[in-house]
């Protein structure tokens, strides 16, 4: 099991001093924050992407997670997401193979269709074509990453005739991707069918939901054969606040609920905590509470948590980060191991994938399936659908 | 299997008119729909259920209180509104629970549509404000509505209010039922007996001079 943290990269006052980072300030404290998340052992950290204010996340992911492959050595780099609709398929598949290249493959990524409508239209795109702009362009970065020379045509682009984004592939083997959604069945149902993971954003919606959505993912993760439903990919989000005194986390924390832009002037503190997965007091409890998420989506890959959101100073975020290192992560690998049947499988890292493909060695100046050797030079141009070993075989 | 009646109701006062309104719609309909079938009333007052519709404004989500309501319109066979009418238009309390239903709670529902007013100035609010609204939700709207001014309710002058409210929830259950409309009155060969004619001179209830109500 992974544990990690997700940032928006939201630029907002503390409410306590009515003081606003700048861009820059909170710019730099997102590389502290990851710093520090590798430091204190977490395996994830993940970055959204934004094109508008109050945001300073990167308008592109690889930008930062490049530099934060740079300065780090072990932590897994992730977004939250990646914008599949308003991304040119081919620059996402250039982008982040290039990064791949530079983390070691220490990196994977989560597409999103993201919830800003002016987005679209300043990039040219139109916000109802949403689900097919996440189709149609995942369906292309999938080839761009498993095909060399491919001809390609669709709705969204202009077309392809023999094009291999470059570079290729680390070791041959494509990062591997999850598909995030709140509330969209058929991102679920996409995910499903490539046999990626699915991440369930799960803050700000009831229990109940995720479960409705992880269920489905599940279910149709097994009817595309890629295993039974308990061996699907799935991850969740989570929010925390912990102090060692329930009460201190609750009074220290309010201020910043009251005024947080997700959450702010509507039921209060205690109402969404009884009704979504926030979680407001002691390292105890949020162990209790983490635990019990497998009661309703099973047992899962990767937890992360949004922690530096709201205005929260750094200083504060950096703390947080040492309970979760210290006092709930290590309990969270032991409990969740125990209960984890042998059956359901760890979420994939490069290192499992190049194992499960064959081995490395595959990397190439350009790679192209006819380079592992002349018995498969005859062999067609893969099956998306295909698993990525079948695929370099 | 019994017939749902889903009653969402807006007034802001208790007592309120528009609840009066409503209950004599649901009445109304049950009086015809329940000879032949049992019948279930639900009310679902937007007045006790503000805060949370606020919240689910805000939030995206329902409370699991308020999800029941709204469950409840969405599973009914047929639903009933009656809202005050304010600034020539619903309330923004009724259009916020309005907000908030399930997509497609109402499409291809019969739905009857009931309003309050100070004065029947306002009484085409139903047809330029409701019906484009339950229009754009596919709902079922029933020709028939029935709008209530303060006056309405201690006169006859724009016809008896509750000849109208009969007329409505008379339509309602024929939609509901898939009953077809009864058949014309020939005045010249069903002609009204002279009593009758008589009995409303004077003002005494309970003599129809409605033809064709069920």
């Amino acid at each position: 099991m992974q544990f990690g943290i997700f940032t928006v990269g939201d630029v907002t006052a503390d409410p306590t001093t009515g003081r606003t980072p700048t861009e820059h300030e909170r710019i730099m404290a997102t590389i502290e924050i990851a710093k520090k998340a590798e430091e204190v052992g977490l395996d994830a950290i993940a970055t959204g992407e934004h094109h508008n204010p109050p945001f300073a996340a990167p308008a592109n992911p690889a930008v930062l997670l490049a530099h934060l492959a740079a300065i780090t050595e072990r932590i897994i780099l992730t977004t939250s997401t990646t914008l599949i609709t308003t991304n040119d398929p081919v620059r996402l598949a250039e982008d982040y193979a290039y990064l791949q290249h530079l983390a070691g493959g220490r990196i994977d990524l989560m597409m999103g269709r993201g919830n800003t409508g002016p987005v679209y239209p300043w990039f040219g795109k139109d916000i109802r074509d949403g689900i097919p702009l996440a189709i149609e362009n995942y369906a292309l970065l999938h080839r761009l990453w498993r095909e060399d020379g491919i001809d390609w045509e669709g709705r969204y682009r202009s077309p392809l005739q023999a094009f291999t984004s470059t570079p290729r592939p680390l070791d041959g083997v494509p990062p591997f991707v999850w598909h995030g959604s709140i509330r969209s069945p058929e991102v679920a149902e996409q995910a499903a069918y490539y046999g990626d993971g699915f991440f369930s954003n799960h803050i700000f919606w009831p229990a109940s939901h995720t479960r409705q959505m992880v269920a489905l993912y599940r279910r149709r993760f097994e009817h595309y054969g890629h295993g039974s439903a308990e061996q699907a990919i799935v991850g969740l989000g989570g929010q925390v606040f912990m102090r060692p005194n329930s009460q201190d986390a609750i009074r220290e924390f309010r201020p910043y609920f009251d005024k947080a832009p997700v959450y702010g002037h509507g039921p209060s503190m205690e109402e969404f905590m009884a009704q979504t997965p926030l979680l407001v007091g002691s390292p105890q409890q949020v162990i209790e509470a983490t635990l019990g998420y497998r009661d309703y989506v099973g047992d899962y890959q990767r937890q992360l948590w949004l922690l530096d959101h709201a205005g929260l100073p750094l200083k504060t975020v950096l703390e947080q980060l040492d309970i979760l290192g210290e006092q709930v992560v290590p309990v969270l690998r032991t409990e969740f191991a125990a209960r984890k049947p042998a059956s359901v499988p760890d979420a994939p890292t490069h290192a499992a994938l190049v194992a499960a493909a064959g081995g490395g060695g595959r990397d190439a100046t350009v790679y192209a399936a006819a380079d592992a050797g002349a018995d498969v030079v005859t062999e067609a141009s893969p099956d998306p659908s295909r698993t990525p070993e079948k695929d370099l075989r | 299997m019994t017939t749902r009646i889903a009653v969402i109701t807006a007034g802001i006062t208790e007592p309120s008119s528009t609840r009066l309104l409503a209950d004599r719609l649901a009445e109304a309909t049950v009086a015809v729909l329940g000879g032949r079938r049992a019948v279930s009333v639900e009310v679902v007052d937007v007045r006790r259920l503000a805060h949370e519709v606020t919240n689910t404004v805000l939030t995206g989500f329902a409370s699991p209180a308020l999800q029941e309501r709204l469950d409840t319109i969405a599973a009914a066979d047929a639903v009933i509104v009656s809202t005050p009418i304010y600034s020539a238009s619903y309330s923004g309390l009724f259009k916020m629970l309005v907000d908030v239903l399930p997509r497609d709670a109402l499409r291809d529902k019969p739905v009857l549509l009931g309003a309050t007013g100070g004065t029947a100035r306002h009484s085409l609010a139903i047809d330029h404000a409701l019906r484009p609204l339950f229009a754009h939700l596919g709902a079922l709207v029933v020709p028939v509505a029935v709008f209530a001014a303060s006056e309405d309710w201690g006169s006859t002058d724009a016809g008896r209010l509750s000849e109208r409210i009969e007329r409505a929830g008379a339509a309602l259950a024929r939609l509901v039922t898939g009953a077809p409309a009864p058949a014309l009155v020939d005045p010249f060969e069903d002609v009204t007996p002279f009593e009758a004619l008589l009995a409303d001179v004077a003002g005494v209830s309970g003599v129809s001079g409605v033809a064709g109500v069920a």
